[in-house]
């Protein structure tokens, strides 16, 4: 346990240095943010290279990238180009408002995809179940920003129920979870259906039932339990998706996130905030997939870690 | 010396023979496999729904010039923003689902869209599986430094927010139909890569690999005869989840404005430009959006369908 703890967290390093690296060179080869940020006042040369110096970026770029890496591990990102904060705080500002939007939009699918996969499984072959399945198949063909403004069409401008973006109260964020959830939810209720008939059919289930269990007790105590043991697996992988996700919905509905800042951020060349931000997605999203390996050992006690 | 050439020619006609006997019964084995597959077609309502909604779209892809009502780049400032035909006054059967913000048919973009939308698709999941089935390969069967390498390449890849990638590297490069399609192979060799290295090392421990190595087979030709063609199904069934997937991101790159040049129409493009209008034109979004979702579930109808044939433990049902 403490081996693979130990090897994991070494592997998350390595995987840090890799994206830190990538995101260092490839959004210096977005163009220069000197020029974009002095183009209102015909600046000469010497005020091109004083702010050069000022932003640190007159130095050879394996230097920077050092210096980069050296203050980063004690949590200095530098400051934004565009606003002079701190790129970190101003990143850690906007994330609370994507993990809520994320969490909303998993919430949204597990609240749909349990029942319906349940259903779906346990009336097996039914109209219900052929329902169900094509509804949970049409989820996943959708594109979810799509999705968002088809809802934002009906539900924002013709009937004006909900506001159509922005954030505040639990109506900014109905639309925008449902359109980035529906997705997982129709992945989760497939999964969620296959793995459920295949646990219905084992022996223990029978033993169950033949020793006068209830259907309900049968289902929640010994079926679902074992049914989500391949979930789980599937809901580690969807997060980093979901973030992803989060990116363009966050544009659809003027959402404070972390989304709209990274992209507003790369079109003005504010490196700090673009590594700032790529970089503590990353680290969210190991530290997700971590969290979800060690939950196995609790749900699927046959499952060690090493 | 002329024995010895005799024999040779002999043994030789003789593992010809063989062979070709080999070769035809294999044959006869896809043969009878492929019969039993379209019979499994007949059985299953779902898929043959989804064929068809493939070959709509296939067909006004290829078809698009004989097809299409109007020209898609024709642009007429009378007519700018049409409404559908079912839509009193103003919508006519001349466009049938409308017009855009400078005048253009909507139904004649959508039929040209299909033709890149697709072949994005098609070639960008093609480069990637080759890549990614060439990397799992060699991390499979080579392992060690190869494996480890290429393996946090994999952990980066999967830890990165793709999203954001394409945004830099459009940014770096600028919006075109390559540069779209490299951001995409980049994007999805991962999975080919994970699922074959996988397989690979099943297949490695096996007797019939182990015997072909004692035999003498040379690396290449294991993989190639034993190890190709038994990861082969799994492939083709990603291959079929990734066309999907890839569909989809295509539309959201070029949602947010990163795809193709703006004069080329596909259908995440034209939910760009309409993403303006929401308020007053609906159909801007609406038709072309529903082009992808139609398109991705008959790939996905038909892909449960190859998965169910090609491996029967995957089985949904």
């Amino acid at each position: 346990m403490w081996n693979y703890l130990i090897q994991r967290l070494f592997y998350s390093i390595f995987v840090l240095i890799g994206i830190s690296l990538i995101v260092f060179i490839t959004v210096r080869l977005t163009g220069d943010p000197v020029a974009m940020l002095l183009q209102d006042g015909n600046p000469s040369q010497e005020d091109l290279d004083e702010m050069r110096r000022l932003l640190d970026l007159d130095k050879p770029v394996p230097v920077q990238y050092v210096n980069f890496l050296a203050k980063a591990v004690t949590g200095d990102f530098g400051r934004s180009f565009r606003y002079s904060t701190p790129a970190l705080s101003l990143v850690l500002e906007r994330m609370p408002a994507t993990l809520k939007l994320t969490l909303a939009a998993m919430s949204v699918a597990v609240l749909i995809a349990f029942p319906l996969g349940i259903i779906s499984a346990v009336s097996r072959g039914s109209p219900l179940d052929f329902g169900v399945r094509l509804v949970s198949l049409i989820g996943i063909s959708m594109p979810n920003f799509w999705l968002g403004i088809i809802l934002i069409i009906i539900f924002g401008v013709n009937l004006r129920w909900l506001p159509v973006s922005g954030s505040g109260g639990l109506k900014y964020l109905i639309m925008p979870a449902i359109a980035l959830g529906s997705a997982l939810a129709g992945t989760l209720t497939r999964l969620l259906r296959s793995s459920m008939l295949d646990v219905l059919s084992d022996d223990y289930i029978r033993t169950a039932r033949a020793k006068g269990l209830s259907g309900r007790m049968v289902l929640t105590r010994h079926a679902l339990r074992n049914a989500l043991i391949p979930v789980l697996t599937i809901l580690g992988l969807q997060f980093g998706l979901l973030l992803g996700g989060a990116v363009i919905i966050e544009n659809v509905f003027a959402w404070p996130g972390v989304g709209r800042l990274v992209v507003t951020s790369i079109g003005l060349r504010d490196y700090p905030v673009v590594q700032a931000s790529v970089i503590l997605l990353a680290v969210i999203l190991l530290t997700v997939n971590l969290l979800v390996d060690l939950l196995y050992t609790v749900v699927d006690p046959r499952v060690t870690l090493d | 010396m002329a024995s010895s050439s005799q024999a040779n020619s002999a043994a030789l006609r003789a593992e010809l023979s063989a062979s070709q006997a080999a070769e035809k019964a294999s044959r006869a084995r896809s043969r009878q496999r492929w019969r039993r597959a379209l019979l499994s077609l007949r059985r299953d309502p779902s898929a043959i729904f989804g064929l068809i909604i493939l070959s709509i779209v296939i067909f006004a892809a290829l078809f698009a010039p004989w097809i299409s009502p109007h020209d898609p780049g024709l642009v007429d400032p009378l007519k700018r923003l049409l409404p559908p035909f079912w839509s009193e006054p103003q919508g006519s059967m001349e466009h049938i689902l409308g017009t855009d913000a400078v005048g253009r048919d909507i139904l004649s973009r959508i039929i040209y869209g299909a033709r890149i939308s697709l072949s994005v698709s098609l070639i960008s999941v093609l480069l990637s599986s080759a890549l990614g089935v060439s990397l799992g390969l060699l991390a499979g069967y080579y392992g060690r430094w190869a494996d480890a390498i290429i393996m946090r390449l994999v952990d980066i890849q999967l830890a990165y927010p793709l999203i954001l990638f394409a945004i830099t590297v459009a940014a770096i490069f600028g919006a075109s139909l390559r540069n779209l399609i490299i951001v995409l192979v980049i994007a999805n060799w991962v999975t080919y890569t994970r699922v074959v290295r996988g397989e690979v090392l099943v297949r490695r421990q096996t007797q019939y690999v182990e015997a072909a190595r004692v035999n003498g087979c040379r690396d290449g030709r294991i993989i190639r005869q034993h190890i190709l063609p038994n990861v082969f199904s799994s492939i083709l069934v990603i291959f079929t989840l990734q066309v999907a997937f890839v569909l989809i991101l295509e539309s959201g790159l070029s949602f947010l404005g990163l795809g193709v040049e703006p004069t080329i129409p596909t259908w995440g493009s034209m939910l760009n430009e309409g993403r303006n209008y929401i308020m007053t034109a609906w159909w801007l979004e609406t038709f072309p959006g529903l082009a992808i979702m139609f398109t991705v579930l008959g790939i996905n109808l038909l892909g449960d369908w190859i998965r169910d044939v090609l491996d029967p433990q995957l089985r949904i049902d």
